[in-house]
């Protein structure tokens, strides 16, 4: 039975940006738990002289030569939420 | 208590390719903000990176002119982190297995000379800026730069004074230029350098507490951060207090490292291989290939120039500091083989000096130069031939600069050619002593310092061209032989 | 005759025949959608204008059949996680409800220079996590065949739109499971190809090692004719493979007389709905008496797959859905007080349950000190998985199981127990993490007139082969005809 704890997930929910309320953390928690036990199970095969599968192509990886095939686009900006002329307009980090 | 200091640096080169390293963008600098972007280097949904193959050539470049260990596998990883500058909420870049590793980089301080290792080098891909708005509480950012290729390279932690660490960074950089893979410029963050330093006790083994210092923005700010930091942390062992692991900028106004403001957490980037790149492979062809295409290097060139040309290690180091330098050089020896150090100190002093003045050492390569080498090799076959004196031809150069004309050309127009005949020095030093038989009649009692004046007198009456060392020869001869 | 009740393959035959027109078409089209889509909620967007100006574009190219391109005036439904420029797509979330792409998957590029004609875009779960289609930010989709009952995921909308003649073929995706699953559940082929076979430029990367875009269709032909236009190579995408791509169609009839048709043992568990068994094993008895051979193969490591699934697609999921922060496009938190908050109340308001839920467990199995534990683990249970496939090829040409458990589950069923539903995916999953293609055809029905679905698994890049066998089967059993009452 793994064991997490909410402190667990209050760190991991900070390492990926998403607030969650106290019913969420609870949920969440138990939600880790359940999977995470789950999972234990693959602990039962031996895989130490197992290579971790990486790519299941087996090619070299493509190159593209340098050349500049896009032209300037400022327009891009338009989707952002928040603009200043052609900035991204984010907040600023607080202390 | 004796304290030794052991520095390590990690150094960021942008890499001079056309387009972006996993898009084709422009790297061009100075566009507008969001100019040269694109759905991939925004990381708009479901966009994939295609990797620029000038970036691996640039790589094994810079890998095999520093003696590391090519990998033939290399692998890319997603280093995971939240900032508006990264658009995917992670940097492509490389982990566990670098493209290249256990490289070294010769350097000479106080005439000593020293092995750095380098740890590793990988490539990844540059983050966009951001400007934080003084006056609101937005910032606002440029993605121009995501994208732009980096090359990371990272030193063993070998270096134990803060001029071998400036030494070691003023030699990687110039192979950098060499291989023309990066131009190197630290004030425009073309590279950038962070320090890893710590102390310990002299002669113990194990390493003391490090401390990462970032922000150094010149070859100076390094220089004098680490000399800062260091006496930072001895001050502080010696008190008894005890140096915290953590990341400290240098304060280029006030000259401290300051500590950053600490976050909670410390980062936690998650890297894990990045799925939508296949493994770099890199066959022995290729790296043969890049060899062939590699010019001769800083040391191996400063090597060559002591024992072909007989000049000093100095001379040979700072003429190998830039390659262009260095072949222009070499230039102007070709134009005139006979004396090749007294080429060397016109480059080093005139040459040299008009570039840095004119601030023409800022370009990866110098095509301006102040006057063709074929000239400058002209002028010190003219001096050395007796033609013009050392005085007269630092004239003739800034006419050569100025105009652009041969050296022949300046002397002939301005009549510029020294006087050394024989005859001609005769009748002008018997013009001289004739106007003055008080000084001949005060040199014969013993007053030797008159020389000068007789010389001087000469040298106005000739308008500065009579030969000084024939003049002096004959004018010692007049003198004695007159008593 | 309905003519949104055509095969595409039939539609092109009397496009070509000029029996009737395009125009017609994707009008009968769009009048079915409006007819049934309150109903059944496939649509996010429907496209009807552009529709319609790509059909009259269509009827003037059909003048000539022999230069109109292969998919010239069929109206094709697109899964919201499939980007269309200029067309809301959404990948089934709020935090990207408004996003309109200044550029579009290539895959759909290829449709377009099929011919085809983008009806519209339709609803998944959630960045295509899901078994359901409930987890759509939008609302949830219905099962044609029992409204009550949930039509699959996370290409529910796929499914629905093709089972309900509300456009003549879809494109969905499959990362897990997610084009065949919801093929079964519906009764109609849903083909998940050789991962690499087709580009992921332009789709909403959810798992970027599993995901793969494919045709679901009313019958095999159309699946091959359907793949036939987008796969291949594409430059934008580094891990499409540059093979030459076959033709899918020549070889369908051409007969299964001496296939080796693989049964895993490990696919018939206890828990199984009897029905769906008995169906699958009456298949296998139709395939052997179409010519080929039944061979008992095992696939051992079968059982861990779910569970090495949950860690490298969540782990990838985290990773891939960092960039949905708010700065550049997409939903923004309106109050805010500081960068951090920005982020967080963004994506805590943007994302929903599931989403953040494999977002989380994705972030924990690769932090500090799980990695090895975690992601190195599954990774090499991964490739235990690979090799048993690997020695199973050796034995046979096609394997053979069901496509789930169960028949489709009721609405609100599993949603309140993500590890049930994950493990509806235990006969999908393992394809994905194998790379393999796969396909699902319809097999017949249980007591209570609701879909089962037999899945054929091919060798890596013989998509060819697979579709020989599908056919056959298709073609000698009633079950491709068979429609929802709707």
């Amino acid at each position: 039975m793994v064991q997490v704890t909410k402190a667990d997930v209050r760190r991991v929910a900070h390492l990926a940006r998403l607030t969650l309320t106290e019913q969420e953390a609870d949920a969440m928690t138990e939600h880790f738990t359940r999977v995470l036990t789950y999972i234990e199970k693959l602990n039962a095969l031996q895989t130490d002289d197992v290579e971790p599968a990486t790519h299941a192509v087996t090619v070299d990886a493509p190159l593209r030569p340098d050349r500049v095939t896009n032209p300037p686009n400022p327009a891009l900006v338009q989707t952002a939420p928040a603009r200043d002329a052609t900035f991204f307009k984010v907040p600023k980090v607080l202390g | 208590m004796e304290y030794e200091t052991v520095i390590g640096l990690e150094v960021h080169a942008q890499l001079l390719t056309e387009s972006k390293i996993f898009c084709g963008c422009s790297t061009k600098f100075g566009a507008p903000p969001n100019y040269h972007t694109c759905p991939v280097c925004l990381g708009m949904p479901g966009v994939l990176p295609v990797l620029n193959q000038r970036v691996v050539e640039y790589a094994l470049r810079a890998a095999l002119a520093t003696h590391c260990q090519i990998a033939p596998h290399s692998r890319w990883a997603r280093k995971n982190y939240f900032y508006p500058d990264l658009p995917k909420g992670y940097q492509i870049s490389m982990y566990e297995l670098p493209i290249a590793r256990h490289g070294h980089v010769d350097i000479t301080v106080s005439e000593c000379s020293k092995r750095v290792g380098l740890t590793r080098i990988h490539m990844e891909e540059d983050a966009g800026k951001s400007i934080h708005d003084a006056q609101s509480d937005a910032s606002l950012v440029d993605l121009n730069r995501t994208g732009v290729p980096l090359l990371e390279i990272v030193s063993e932690p070998d270096m134990r004074s803060p001029e071998e660490a400036g030494a070691y960074l003023r030699r990687l950089r110039a192979i950098l230029q060499y291989v023309e893979i990066c131009d190197g410029n630290m004030e425009e963050g073309s590279l950038r350098c962070d320090a890893n330093v710590s102390i310990r006790p002299r002669g113990g083994a194990a390493l003391g507490t490090k401390v990462e210092i970032k922000n150094m923005n010149s070859f100076r700010a390094v220089e004098k951060a680490l000399r800062y930091e260091v006496r930072r942390q001895q001050e502080t062992l010696e008190s008894g207090g005890h140096i915290a692991q953590e990341t400290r900028l240098w304060d280029a106004d006030r000259e401290v490292t300051r500590s950053m403001r600490s976050k909670e957490h410390a980062h936690d980037y998650r890297y894990f291989p990045d799925p939508d790149l296949l493994p770099l492979v890199i066959r022995n062809e290729w790296i043969t290939q890049v060899a062939t295409t590699l010019p001769e290097l800083p040391a191996a060139r400063r090597d060559r120039l002591i024992r072909d040309y007989g000049l000093p290690a100095y001379d040979a180091e700072v003429l190998t500091a830039r390659r262009d330098v260095a072949e222009y050089y070499e230039a102007a020896v070709r134009a005139y083989p006979a004396a090749p150090k007294a080429v060397s100190n016109w480059v080093m002093e005139s040459v040299l000096r008009t570039i840095k003045d004119q601030k023409l050492d800022d370009a990866l390569t110098i095509t301006s130069w102040p006057c063709p080498p074929e000239h400058l090799g002209a002028l010190v076959r003219l001096i050395q031939e007796g033609t013009i004196s050392g005085k007269i031809a630092k004239t003739v150069f800034d006419a050569m600069c100025a105009s652009g004309k041969t050296p022949e050309a300046i002397i002939a127009e301005q009549g510029l050619s020294q006087v050394s005949d024989e005859g001609a020095l005769r009748s002008l030093i018997d013009h001289v002593l004739a106007s003055h038989p008080d000084k001949v009649a005060e040199y014969r009692t013993g007053r030797d310092k008159l020389m000068g004046f007789f010389v001087g007198q000469i040298m106005k009456a000739s308008q500065g061209k009579a030969n000084p060392q024939r003049l002096n020869t004959l004018l010692k001869q007049r003198l004695t032989d007159t008593q | 005759m309905d003519l949104f009740r055509l095969t595409m393959h039939e539609a092109s035959r009397l496009l070509r025949q000029h029996q009737i027109r395009a125009l017609d078409l994707t009008r009968a089209v769009c009048t079915r959608i409006r007819a049934t889509d309150l109903t059944l909620h496939t649509y996010l967007t429907v496209c009807e204008d552009e529709a319609l100006s790509q059909a009259a574009v269509a009827d003037r190219q059909l003048q000539n059949p022999d230069t109109a391109p292969p998919l010239c005036g069929l109206p094709i439904a697109v899964k919201d996680v499939i980007l269309t420029k200029g067309v809301r797509s959404t990948a089934g979330s709020k935090i990207l409800a408004d996003f309109v792409p200044p550029y579009e998957a290539t895959v759909v590029q290829r449709l377009k220079a099929a011919g085809a004609i983008v009806i519209g875009k339709v609803n998944c779960d959630e960045f295509a996590m899901g078994s359901s289609t409930e987890n759509s930010a939008f609302f949830p989709s219905r099962n044609p065949w029992d409204l009550t009952r949930v039509p699959g995921g996370s290409s529910g909308g796929s499914a629905t739109a093709v089972a309900a003649h509300q456009a003549l073929a879809s494109l969905g995706t499959d990362t897990g499971g997610s084009i065949r699953l919801p093929a079964a559940f519906c009764g109609v082929t849903g083909l998940k190809p050789t991962y690499g076979r087709v580009s992921r430029y332009g789709v909403v990367a959810y798992a970027s090692s599993l995901d793969q875009v494919g045709p679901v269709t009313k019958d095999v032909q159309d699946c091959a004719l359907l793949l036939q236009a987008i796969a291949g190579h594409d430059p934008q995408d580094s891990t499409s493979v540059n093979y030459p791509v076959p033709d899918y169609q020549a070889m369908l009839p051409q007969g299964i007389q001496g296939l080796r048709v693989g049964i895993p043992k490990e696919y018939f568990v206890e828990g199984m709905q009897p029905e769906v068994e008995a169906a699958v094993r009456t298949s296998i008895a139709e395939l052997q008496a179409l010519g080929a051979t039944p061979v008992p193969i095992s696939l051992p490591h079968t059982e861990y797959a779910v569970a090495a699934y949950y860690i490298i697609a969540t782990a990838e999921a985290s990773s891939n859905l960092a960039r949905y922060d708010g700065v550049r496009y997409g939903y923004r938190t309106p109050q805010s007080d500081g960068l951090t908050t920005m982020y967080e109340r963004t994506r805590a308001e943007g994302f929903g349950a599931e989403v953040k839920r494999r977002i989380l467990l994705g972030t924990y199995v690769l932090s500090a000190g799980y990695y090895d534990a975690y992601y190195l683990k599954a990774q090499k249970v991964r490739t235990l998985i690979r090799q048993d496939f690997l020695r199973a090829a050796q034995e046979c040409d096609v394997i053979a199981t069901p496509v789930a458990p169960t028949t489709a589950f009721a609405a609100g069923e599993k949603i309140t127990d993500p590890l049930t539903m994950y493990l509806t995916d235990i006969f999908t999953i393992a394809v994905n993490l194998a790379g393999l293609p796969a396909i699902s055809v319809p097999c017949g029905f249980d007591n209570q007139g609701l879909p089962i679905g037999l899945q054929l698994i091919g060798r890596p890049f013989d998509e060819v082969t697979l579709l020989r066998a599908a056919y056959s089967y298709e073609q000698a059993t009633p079950w491709h005809t068979r429609t929802p009452p709707l």
